[in-house]
């Protein structure tokens, strides 16, 4: 057991004579007795590092990762190879254990990869202005959906169906305390179908490509955002944002997103972090950290945090966000995996997955009893639907070691045996041949117990 | 004593270029995997009106120039590892290297967030027990590991309180805070729809009870406290507090920023909490990666368990005899707040602080607190006997609990250097400075907390330079007030940097 702490016996004597006191337990005489815990912690005992180091092995041993099958998931997070380059770099002591940038003076390192890191982000969403990350996809949702709210008094914000379920919720868990009301707009083929907008309307949010996969006509849906004086927000993933138009292009206001696919681990979820960039007219309103350019006394170039009254630790109770802590680390992966891709490579990265998905949708609509949901062009997603109980199928093709996707009935009911399937650059043609062996043989399987059970 | 050294101009230079700055088209890294598939023209799977006209301008560099630039990136920051970082109410103690080993073995870094609970027992059993250990640690009952961070769970607090008003058909719309708390606790309100009430702080820097009993009343949702507070001490009238709040059906939140003092010594929920924090890169030992990422669980007694976000990691008994018990994601919470993010929270941050509590158990986690409480008071004590408090009194004569506040006001009048001109001149000797002008109730505050992890040696080091700096600027204020000196940078124009904001590198 160690507590990593370093007082000898002598430092303790010497050290209560200092203060003063003649044991630790006086160190705490100010808390009434009756609230003391007179026993120990009901935890087991401490261990040595290998011992520790052997139970964490064997829980880590009891999950099935996604080096121990083909695995086809995705619906929000993306199983793409991170290079061996972002491990060494923030591994390293001087970006894993600082605090946020307070002294900026000994943090120039930090900073400087936070203003690349918003510069990227600037790039990827055509938009002018990035944060420096807030905590993933989702809640950026949410913290998008405040900024709207704090720029004028209306009572409604209109969501796509299209929108990952996740964001939804997180958006109206807040929402519900400002009191302004949630309302759907559902999808027709796949893709968003606006109703009509009015002047109670405070957002439109819509997601590219939705979670079916499908990319959206975001210029049309900002159109109609701003024809009612109401903010467009975009939540976007930004591999396949590469090939298609940005978001700032498109008159996006407020473009965000989940950034585990640039150079972050699954993690079962996290950390990864969520990116944040809106319109100049939008810059003070942003949540969080940014990092912004000046000069020093000697006229050097130098980085800080700026543009702080928006924060908390000024602006207190009239702060634009909350936010403290967000997700330094994994945005600095996030800046060295698109320096690594580079200009031309990002594309060829992207465009490696449209071939691939492109040729995994044809291979998979050819089975007998699956056909696809929608036939919108998409990227490195898209659902299919099955004629046979969707679970059973994954379970089937699960003990052939392939996990085939994501079962959309949980999230779309109007797809009970719907089959999100992911194919990200780790996933060879060879695999997707393999997904396609054991799907039609699951497929048909399954389909034989029904015919079966009704005869 | 001068700490400034020479610096040679050539290497700044190249030091200070970015990433975009060395671009040259044609550079790379990256070599994509073969097309392995039949290739189909772009505007058959993408209609060109569909397309980006032109790519992100991303930097073409190679990839020993990228490990090269991050790498001297990375030698223009302070960090934990390499020095004393006393930073109050950030709790910077050591990081374990244990815990970066544990938490990058694939079966959790390559673990898909949506995989079967069946095929993730492991990475539900760790969160389950995490749970366990946390509520145990905070005496409350009920863990949530979703929240992101501090001010994530400081929200999830908030929202919990007003679904558990909402459920008894009330509608209240206060939330009180003292002056002393952090920035987050009254942003945190303003977010979660309530309108925010300060309450003072009396002359032994406890919670005015006196202003409390007078803005209590049944409109008040809430009662966020700090713990020890802010000023490093504990709040004596914590029982007659939690009194007042209750007796007008408030919630009572516990901001857990500063746990680190009472582990195992006295517990939130036997004060009297109802809901609790934690920053697992606080007490946890979650490396803070220069601005996060973090973790923010919450733990919540009996009557708020309802409201705790969806999903909930449960534990189902094994139904025959000798069988293992299951984990599982349960949603079906129809009184729960919602969810509050993505997926199931930071899951590599769990695993850290899990190890952590495995290493440490109940006695290690106990010796923590005795031993952070110890290092603040022995600190305090050197200061008193090197003669600093005389120009930087404690703002409070009581013991203190794991950090401590000095007012730099005697320093200011006295040798014309305020307080970031002593933590400008730290710099120079290494150290990161103390968290300064906060709390705000205190004139030219320093809060200082040295954590557990720091040697007695590294105390006294810390006292002495505290010392020399006051020495020297007796002397010379000067020397202070144009620090530093042997930084990357010296002092930078902030003001500019807010008033013509230059926030991205123009391509």
């Amino acid at each position: 057991m160690s507590s990593y702490t370093s007082v000898t016996a002598e430092d303790l004597r010497e050290m209560l004579e200092t203060i003063g006191v003649d044991s630790l337990d006086a160190l705490f005489q100010e808390i009434p007795s009756r609230l003391r815990l007179e026993r120990e912690l009901a935890l087991d005992r401490g261990r040595s590092e290998q011992e520790v180091f052997e139970e964490l092995r064997a829980l880590a041993a009891a999950n099935t990762s996604t080096d121990d099958e083909i695995s086809f998931l995705g619906a929000g997070m993306y199983d793409h190879y991170v290079p061996a380059l972002i491990d060494s770099i923030i591994e390293r002591s001087e970006f894993l254990t600082p605090y946020t940038p307070y002294q900026p003076e000994i943090s120039q390192g930090g900073l400087q990869a936070m203003f690349e890191y918003q510069t990227a982000i600037c790039e990827l969403t055509g938009l002018p202005v990035s944060n420096a990350s807030v905590y993933e996809g989702p809640s950026a949702v949410a913290a998008a959906g405040y900024v709207a709210k704090l720029s004028g008094e209306r009572g409604r914000f209109v969501v796509s169906h299209g929108v990952h379920r996740h964001s939804r919720e997180a958006l109206a868990t807040l929402a519900h305390g400002w009191g302004i009301e949630v309302v759907q707009a559902p999808l027709s083929d796949g893709l968003t179908d606006l109703p009509a907008l009015d002047n109670g309307v405070s957002a439109v949010i819509v997601q590219q490509p939705n979670f079916l996969g499908a990319v959206e006509d975001v210029e049309a849906i900002a159109e109609a955002a701003h024809e009612v004086g109401a903010l467009a927000i975009c939540a976007c993933d930004p591999l396949p944002l590469v090939l298609l138009r940005s978001p700032g292009e498109c008159g996006v206001d407020i473009a965000v997103g989940e950034g585990q696919t640039l150079g972050n681990r699954l993690d079962f979820g996290g950390p990864s972090f969520g990116f944040f960039a809106a319109t100049e007219a939008l810059m003070r309103r942003i949540p969080g950290r940014i990092a912004g350019e000046t000069r020093d006394v000697d006229g050097k170039r130098g980085f800080v945090l700026t543009l702080q009254t928006r924060e908390q630790h000024i602006r207190r109770e009239r702060a634009t966000s909350n936010i403290c802590t967000a997700q330094a680390l994994n945005a600095l992966a996030g800046v060295i995996y698109l320096s690594w891709l580079g200009r031309e490579g990002i594309v060829e990265l992207v465009e490696l997955m449209l071939q691939r998905t492109a040729y995994a949708r044809d291979r998979l609509q050819a089975i007998d009893g699956v056909q696809l949901a929608h036939a919108q062009p998409v990227v490195r997603e898209f659902p299919l639907l099955l004629d046979a109980p969707v679970d059973r199928v994954v379970g089937r093709c699960r003990e052939q070691g392939v996990n085939p996707g994501y079962p959309l009935g949980r999230d779309y009911p109007e797809y009970p045996d719907g089959l999100l399937v992911a194919i990200t650059e780790r996933r060879t043609r060879a695999d997707i041949d393999r997904l396609a062996q054991v799907l039609e043989a699951a497929v048909a399987a399954e389909r034989r117990e029904l015919a079966q059970a009704s005869a | 004593m001068s700490v400034a050294r020479p610096q040679s101009n050539i290497a700044a230079a190249d030091d200070e270029l970015t990433i975009f700055e060395r671009s040259k088209p044609g550079r790379r890294a990256f070599e994509a995997p073969q097309l392995d598939v039949p290739e189909r023209p772009l505007d058959e799977l993408l209609p060109p009106v569909m397309r980006r006209r032109e790519p992100p301008r991303l930097p073409e560099v190679s990839e020993p120039e990228i490990v090269r630039h991050f790498n001297r990136l990375s030698k223009r920051n302070f960090d934990l590892d390499t020095g004393f970082y006393p930073l109050g109410s950030c709790t910077m103690k050591h990081n374990p290297k244990l815990h970066e080993r544990v938490a990058a073995l694939p079966g959790h870094a390559k673990l898909h967030p949506l995989q079967d609970p069946s095929r993730a027992q492991g990475a539900l059993e760790l969160m389950w027990r995490l749970q366990e250990a946390l509520g145990e640690i905070a005496g409350l009952p009920h863990v949530s590991l979703q929240p992101s961070a501090g001010s994530h769970g400081e929200l999830a607090g908030v929202l919990l309180t007003r679904a558990f008003h909402e459920d008894r058909g009330e509608q209240r719309t206060k939330v009180l805070t003292p002056d002393t708390a952090h920035g987050t606790n009254p942003a945190t309100v303003t977010m979660a729809g309530y309108e925010v009430v300060k309450v003072g702080t009396d002359a032994h820097g406890n919670v005015d009870l006196d202003d409390l009993r007078s803005k209590a009343d049944d409109d008040v949702a809430c009662l966020m406290l700090t713990n020890p507070s802010t000023l490093g001490l504990f709040e004596t009238g914590i029982e007659e507090i939690e009194r007042i709040v209750h007796g007008v059906g408030a919630t009572l939140y516990y901001d857990g920023a500063n746990l680190n003092a009472i582990m195992g010594i006295c517990r939130p929920g036997d004060m009297g909490f109802d809901i609790v924090h934690f920053n697992l890169h606080k007490s946890f030992t979650q490396p803070h990666g220069g601005g996060g990422p973090g973790a923010g669980p919450i733990a919540v007694s009996d009557a708020i368990e309802p409201y705790l976000p969806r999903p909930q990691v449960v534990r189902r008994e094994g139904t025959g005899n000798g069988t293992k018990p299951f984990y599982e994601l349960d949603y079906e919470r129809p009184k729960s707040i919602g969810r509050l993010r993505g997926f199931q929270g930071n899951y590599g941050v769990f695993v850290r602080s899990y190890a952590y509590i495995r290493s440490l158990g109940a006695a290690g986690l106990r010796e923590v607190s005795e031993v952070a409480v110890l290092n603040a008071n022995y600190l305090l004590a050197r200061l008193r006997r090197e003669g600093v408090l005389e120009l930087l009194p404690a703002a409070h004569e009581r013991l203190c609990m794991h950090e401590f506040v000095l007012s730099g006001s005697p320093m200011k009048r006295e040798l014309q250097i305020r307080t970031l001109d002593l933590a400008k001149r730290l710099l120079d000797h290494g150290v990161h400075p103390p968290t300064v002008y906060f709390p705000l109730i205190v004139d030219e505050a320093l809060l200082i907390e040295p954590t557990e992890t720091e040697t007695k040696e590294t105390l006294d080091r810390f006292a002495s330079i505290l010392a020399e700096i006051l020495r020297e600027a007796r002397e010379d204020p000067e020397v202070a007030r144009n620090a530093p000196y042997s930084t990357p940078v010296r002092r930078l124009d902030e003001a500019g940097a807010a008033r013509r904001p230059v926030v991205r590198q123009a391509l």
